[in-house]
């Protein structure tokens, strides 16, 4: 039965016998657990330097003024691009997973039904990370998709068409553009969505505050998804916010805001972080733009009504701007449109006040009822001149609910909240 | 391990040996002799697969989408527009099951998603748990070892055979399922899920490289199936260890808190094999995953590897 292999064949090849050797031997045994020992710890290291090692510096770049550096921003016409977006945001909402996500589309969009809809699927970039690829080609034709796990959502601008794909659904959105909305995006951007997402967009947005309450600088260069650029740094002069400073990073050669990071007065993380990760200038394959609706998808055609909210001036998406973009000035601007609305103080510090009418919680919202008795649990009651009220904080928004119906909204602390509805008084 | 499995392992002890003779001639026993590794392998890959305990693995793994796809089909019947869940929520079910109905090709891409975190880790787990524990445990161990092969080839050869059955296991479950898709559902074009459209040959490429993806996914666990494999002398002992481990890992998975920890989890980026179904395809998290699987490889390897070398054999 035993095979004829000898006996010197397996102590030779394994070194088993002369006992003398029984020393070394037991020393060489401990030996060869060096390896997977080394294996991990060369592992560990290489995942603890690399990063370290491939921030290889800030990169040298000739000195630039604010001045110099906003015009670069607004001269800059990036007209193919593509890439691949993180963007991570954190207002210090308790973390609600789908409820929110629910709350906040029905809150925009009334409920109405397709996940494929375009502003009800990207207000989900308003709480977490997410990673958004983006591609452009000329004024006609952008494409952004939000990566899912094993899914993804698309928004498709081809010419006249855009449509809103959710692949784990297979559910379609469609709606004709109108011509004005060409003219709309004409600034070579990416995509117009509800709610900006692109650090491109997202700096539009902030931008549009700066006045003389704002303050401007260069703050040195740095480097973004493998390209040089100056980082902008924007701070708000005025006390009382809570926008602590938005930095952005410019691309040197074609003036793209590569990353766009909002970081609050209160310090901690930043409440928004978008920034490519990796980005091409290289112009887009053309099937990347074809979009024929998948046999058996269900589709939803965007009628005239609708039509705004997935499009290109987007007074819905407005709404959620406020939550997701970050500054109260351009909030305020949003929700003109509501009846009854004023806007107190100006620039970085404006409250947007309005009337609801209601009992002091939400009315609004079709969610309303239960949102507010929800919302309740986490509101802080406060009082002054003004009556008494609750507040209700993220790490960005406050808004107060007076008891009589009334409610402040800004980026602005408690304090100042307190104080704007006191002076409206 | 059933009498079968031992006998069948005592039967092919010395018809294996025969074939070195020739090399055990030569001086150098030990240099590189490619033929004797590879008549190990070839050994070794046949009394695997003749066993019935992994021809039962694979079958219930041919199963799976077998009845995913009979249980699409029934549910999408009546209604037969739309995918599953109606219009409302959508999204829930495993991935890729919504487009079932419209192109059989996606049941290999769920059936991947389905099997991927539980049944496709179990057989590897059984597999490679039994492989050097299972020879201890029916005495065939020292057989194999007195064999000119040494150990360290042993090992690899073993190592080969689990990579082997990963494979097939993967192939197997993706057949299966692109069989029944075929004959359930339509073929044609398919609409990736970046939205744009794919040729019909272009799909069947993109499962393949799928099916290659999830069999590499695979290889951590059957990394750690053989150094748990090396420690104890009880195969059922090593199966359940292996087994055990993997839920253990998956459930940890799930625990937000252990965030920090969890991209180092074997399993833990198992499902980006459907980044393959992007266009253009999204590498970051395939390469995070291969490399992970090529570091869990490397570490349980050469513990293994350290392991068997240096331990007695008594059986």
């Amino acid at each position: 039965m035993a095979p004829k292999a000898s006996d010197d064949t397996t102590t030779g090849g394994e070194s088993t016998g002369a006992e003398a050797e029984d020393l070394r031997l037991g020393r060489r045994k401990a030996a060869r657990y060096i390896v997977p020992v080394t294996v991990i710890g060369v592992a560990a290291a290489t995942i603890g330097l690399v990063p370290a090692l491939a921030d290889s510096g800030d990169p040298d770049l000739p000195k630039i003024t604010a001045q110099q550096l906003l015009d670069k921003i607004a001269a800059s016409d990036v007209q193919q691009l593509s890439g691949t977006v993180k963007i991570s945001t954190d207002l210090g909402l308790p973390d609600l997973g789908g409820l929110e996500s629910g709350l906040l589309s029905g809150a925009t969009q009334g409920g109405d039904g397709s996940s494929a809809d375009p502003s009800t699927k990207l207000t989900e970039l308003a709480a977490g990370t997410h990673t958004l690829r983006v591609a452009t080609d000329g004024p006609d034709r952008q494409k952004l998709s939000l990566l899912e796990n094993a899914a993804e959502y698309s928004v498709i601008h081809n010419g006249k068409d855009l449509w809103g794909y959710d692949s784990a659904s297979n559910e379609v959105y469609h709606s004709t553009a109108d011509e004005s909305s060409d003219k709309g995006s004409g600034k070579g951007g990416t995509a117009e969505t509800p709610v900006p997402a692109t650090p491109e967009e997202l700096t539009e947005e902030a931008l549009k505050a700066v006045d003389d309450t704002t303050s401007v600088t260069v703050d040195g260069t740095v480097q973004v998804a493998g390209r040089d650029a100056y980082k902008l740094l924007v701070k708000p002069k005025q006390s009382g916010s809570t926008v602590g400073a938005i930095s952005v990073a410019v691309d040197a050669k074609t003036g793209l805001p590569l990353k766009f990071t909002l970081t609050p007065a209160s310090g901690g993380a930043a409440v928004v972080d978008a920034g490519f990760t990796q980005v091409s200038f290289a112009k887009p394959a053309a099937s990347t733009f074809d979009f024929t609706a998948p046999k058996g998808a269900k589709v939803t055609e965007g009628d005239e009504a609708g039509e705004s909210a997935p499009g290109h001036s987007g007074k819905p998406g407005d709404l959620t701007k406020d939550l997701e973009g970050g500054e109260g000035v351009k909030g305020a601007e949003g929700l003109e449109g509501l009846d009854g609305l004023n806007v107190l103080g100006e620039g970085w510090t404006s409250v947007a006040v309005f009337d609801t009418g209601g009992e002091g919680m939400p009315s609004g919202a079709e969610a309303g009822g239960d949102l507010g008795g929800f919302l309740g649990s986490f509101g802080d009651k406060v009082t002054g001149k003004f009556g008494s009220g609750t507040v209700f904080s993220t790490r960005l928004i406050n808004a107060l609910m007076t008891d009589d119906g009334k409610v402040y909204v800004g980026a602005v602390t408690k304090d100042a909240l307190v104080k704007a509805a006191n002076a409206a008084k | 391990m059933s009498r079968a499995d031992t006998v069948d392992d005592r039967n092919r002890t010395p018809a294996s040996t025969t074939a070195p003779e020739p090399a055990s001639t030569s001086t150098s026993v030990r240099t590189a002799n490619w033929t004797w590794t590879f008549g190990l392998l070839r050994s070794e890959l046949l009394t695997t697969f003749r066993r019935w305990r992994t021809l039962a693995l694979l079958g219930v793994l041919a199963a799976v989408p077998v009845l995913v796809g009979i249980a699409v089909k029934i549910e999408t019947s009546d209604g037969s527009s739309g995918g599953p869940g109606g219009g409302g929520g959508g999204g829930e079910g495993p991935a890729f099951i919504s487009q079932v109905t419209n192109n059989g090709l996606f049941l290999v891409f769920t059936a991947l998603a389905v099997t991927l975190p539980f049944f496709l880790p179990m057989a590897i787990g059984v597999i490679a748990g039994d492989s050097i524990a299972g020879e201890a445990n029916a005495g065939t161990l020292r057989y194999l070892l007195v064999a000119p092969a040494g150990r360290t080839r042993l090992l690899l050869a073993k190592y080969a055979t689990v990579m082997i059955f990963c494979l097939v296991a993967t192939l197997v479950v993706a057949v299966s399922a692109l069989t029944v898709g075929a004959l359930l559902f339509p073929l044609g074009d398919l609409t990736t899920i970046s939205g744009t459209r794919i040729g019909f040959g272009d799909g069947l490429l993109r499962a393949l490289l799928i099916a290659l993806v999830v069999a590499a996914s695979l290889t951590g666990v059957a990394a750690l199936g053989l150094f748990v494999s090396t420690l104890t002398s009880s195969g059922i002992a090593a199966m359940a260890t292996t087994v055990g481990l993997l839920i253990t890992v998956q459930i940890l998975d799930q625990i937000p808190q252990l965030h920090a920890l969890q991209p180092y989890f074997f399993s833990h980026h198992w499902l980006s094999f459907a980044d393959l179904m992007r266009e253009p395809v999204y590498w970051d998290d395939l390469e995070k995953n291969l490399g992970l699987q090529a570091l869990y490889a490397a570490v349980f390897g050469s513990a293994a590897w350290a392991r068997f070398t240096t331990r007695d054999i008594t059986a």
